[in-house]
């Protein structure tokens, strides 16, 4: 599975708890309401177990990491 | 339960109690002017600037200067539309040498709709007579044009303005009185019903003093905080006590903390930190998602006490905090719970200062169906564990009473009202919500609790609230909004909250009845409401559940019947493991 695949599967189960939504690569996670500051934690951790990449702190920013997109990028430069 | 008055009132406040917080100013400055009041760590978290008192009051001198040259005049009500900033925090103090009265507006965040926040702003400044805003130079031009038709406002004061060389001194004349209204702080209600709660420099003062004692303040205190300043427990205790007891307050962004909550700690840990105010929710994430490596070499003997408030407390939250931190010389008796209200200036009740915190263990079935909190036996499997909030602070009395307002015995819940030297004068401008919330003297505050062996143990509350991280919701903006959506059938909607085990906090949930239930109308809505209710509220709606006709439950009466459908709600994610 791709890591945009996973992304959006992780998303939507474990954090809006509703598998069935239609996440898009490019919709805003959390501008749009998607995802807290609470869990934006939660991603950075699933995505150091995931894909062995850390996204700093200061990085989880909606500037850097509002889409699925912005952070599958990140993910993909570092690995 | 009466609390003994005071016997012993420590530190900077044992001089007889000043008559004003400008008062207070005063002997500060002439005290201690060389003491650092303040570590401000930038919100970037790349510098700390550590601020004398001396430098502090000067800052703050700038900002009266302006605010007086801009026509503001004593008692006049000074609205700060700033952002978490030395600024805030020196127009804030700026108000007070002056005699104004300030009040601190939550800033414009990146998801919040910057139409619906910039009318709640209109709303408050007519409807409270608001004399002036300060604000930043890039948000000036927006507020002239959204606030240009209300009668009576001064000038916009913008930061840039301010001047240098600010002479606390310049002030002393200006003193209010003690009956006079130090500041506002925003009590929460539903949309349209912000209360600003005043509060008298006595009553501020008498609560420093109470609480204070309460928490057995010394001299060699130091408070850490990344609590926002527009709620009670940010702006008294991680703000106005600290710099009034001339003690020093290390001061960190709620956005930086909630992206790096170990920051925290590492300020701790270098400042030698004691005292830290804290909701629920931050103990589950400090213990569950601050990686090992961010906590090599932490040592956090230096903390006498975390503070835990302005949500429901939970027994789990502290064993989990407990044990992650007893490795890092977190002591045993550290973690400890005050239960608190803007209408009381802040502090009523204190635990776990005299002796262990404790816990209290009930049984389940009289609780839930006669209102009882009977301890359980050892063995009783089902037994509820509540937390105790403690004892009254000094000079506060603390009742819990029945639905006509007659005193209960122990162990009998009901409603939690309170009477003190520290209550609000009345909510600004709406004499007549002041009047209800008010029976014989004594504050009901729509929480409901017991009281056991003296202290007080809260269990929920009369009104139907969310409260998200310390952040009150009221579940009918939440039904009002998505009711809006095209597609949602027009007051077919229910919200609530569900508690969140592993956030330690409640995770807000709303329901709709949709008329299409195609995939792609679904996706839309669930998409819009999501997006309306964070830019309404800046919190998440975690779930958002479409149901079909016939889906929601009725009273007999036809209104949606909110526990029956949060109980329907419950029971189908269970099924579907996705609580």
């Amino acid at each position: 599975m791709d890591i945009r695949q996973e992304l959006k599967t992780f998303i939507t189960k474990e954090i809006m708890r509703n598998p069935k939504y239609p996440l898009k690569d490019g919709e805003p996670l959390i501008s749009g309401g998607l995802i807290d500051s609470f869990s934006l934690v939660e991603v950075q951790l699933y995505i150091e177990k995931q894909f062995g990449v850390w996204i700093d702190d200061m990085e989880m920013t909606v500037e850097t990491c509002n889409t699925v997109d912005d952070i599958a990028k990140l993910i993909e430069a570092r690995q | 339960m009466t609390a003994p008055s005071i016997t012993h009132v420590p530190i900077r406040l044992d001089h007889p109690l000043p008559e004003t917080l400008n008062a207070q100013i005063r002997y500060l400055l002439e005290t201690q002017p060389e003491a650092t009041a303040l570590y401000f760590v930038t919100p970037d978290g790349k510098r700390e600037l550590a601020i004398s008192t001396r430098e502090f009051f000067e800052h703050a001198a700038e900002v009266a200067h302006a605010l007086r040259q801009n026509g503001i005049q004593a008692g006049d009500l000074v609205v700060l539309v700033l952002e978490h900033s030395l600024d805030v925090l020196y127009s804030f103090w700026g108000a007070i040498l002056l005699g104004a009265v300030p009040s601190i507006f939550p800033f414009l965040t990146e998801k919040l709709d910057p139409d619906r926040y910039f009318e709640s702003l209109h709303a408050l400044v007519e409807r409270s007579g608001v004399r002036l805003i300060i604000t930043y130079p890039a948000l000036f031009d927006r507020l002239n044009t959204v606030l240009g038709d209300v009668e009576g406002m001064l000038p916009i004061l913008v930061t840039d303005a301010l001047t240098t060389n600010g002479n606390p001194a310049e002030y002393w004349d200006y003193a209010p009185t003690a009956e006079s209204t130090a500041f506002l702080q925003h009590s929460s209600g539903s949309t349209g019903l912000q209360k600003g709660v005043m509060l008298s420099h006595r009553a501020v003062l008498n609560q420093l003093a109470g609480y204070s004692t309460a928490i057995r303040l010394q001299a060699d205190d130091v408070v850490c905080s990344w609590l926002p300043l527009y709620h009670d427990m940010g702006l008294i205790a991680g703000f106005i006590m600290p710099l009034m007891q001339g003690i020093p307050l290390v001061l960190m962004s709620p956005f930086h903390w909630v992206r790096a909550p170990h920051i925290l700690l590492h300020a701790i840990q270098k400042y030698r930190g004691t005292l830290c105010w804290l909701p629920n929710f931050a103990y589950n994430l400090l213990a569950t998602r601050v990686r090992d490596v961010q906590l090599e070499n932490l040592d956090l003997s230096s903390m006498r006490a975390f503070i835990n408030c302005s949500e429901p407390v939970r027994a789990d939250s502290h064993q989990i905090f407990q044990e992650k931190y007893t490795p890092y010389r977190l002591t045993p008796n550290a973690l400890t719970v005050s239960y608190a209200m803007a209408e009381n200036t802040f502090a009523v009740t204190q635990s776990g200062m005299d002796g262990p915190q404790k816990y209290d263990r009930i049984q389940r079935l009289p609780f839930q169906e006669q209102n009882r909190a009977l301890p359980a036996a050892g063995d009783d499997e089902g037994a509820l564990v509540v937390v105790s909030c403690g004892k009254p602070i000094p000079n506060c009395e603390v009742r819990v009473v029945d639905g006509d307002k007659k005193p209960l015995p122990e162990r009998q819940i009901g409603e939690v009202a309170l009477r003190s030297d520290s209550m609000l004068t009345g909510y600004y401008h709406q004499a007549e919500i002041s009047a209800q919330a008010l029976y014989e003297g004594w504050y009901l505050t729509g929480d409901l609790g017991y009281i056991a062996e003296g202290e007080l143990y809260v269990t929920g509350r009369k009104k139907d609230l969310i409260i998200v991280g310390g952040k009150n919701i009221y579940p009918q903006d939440i039904e009002a909004i998505v009711s809006q959506i095209d597609g949602v059938k027009d007051g077919r909607t229910v919200a609530f909250g569900v508690f969140n085990e592993k956030l330690g906090t409640e995770d807000i949930a709303v329901i709709a009845e949709i008329t299409q239930e195609d995939e792609e109308t679904q996706g839309r809505i669930q998409r819009e409401a999501r997006q309306r209710i964070v830019q309404a509220t800046d919190v998440n709606a975690r779930f958002v559940h479409l149901v079909g006709p016939k889906w929601l439950i009725k009273t007999s009466s036809g209104k949606i019947a909110r526990n029956a459908n949060r109980e329907k709600f419950l029971q189908e994610m269970a099924a579907e493991g996705l609580l």
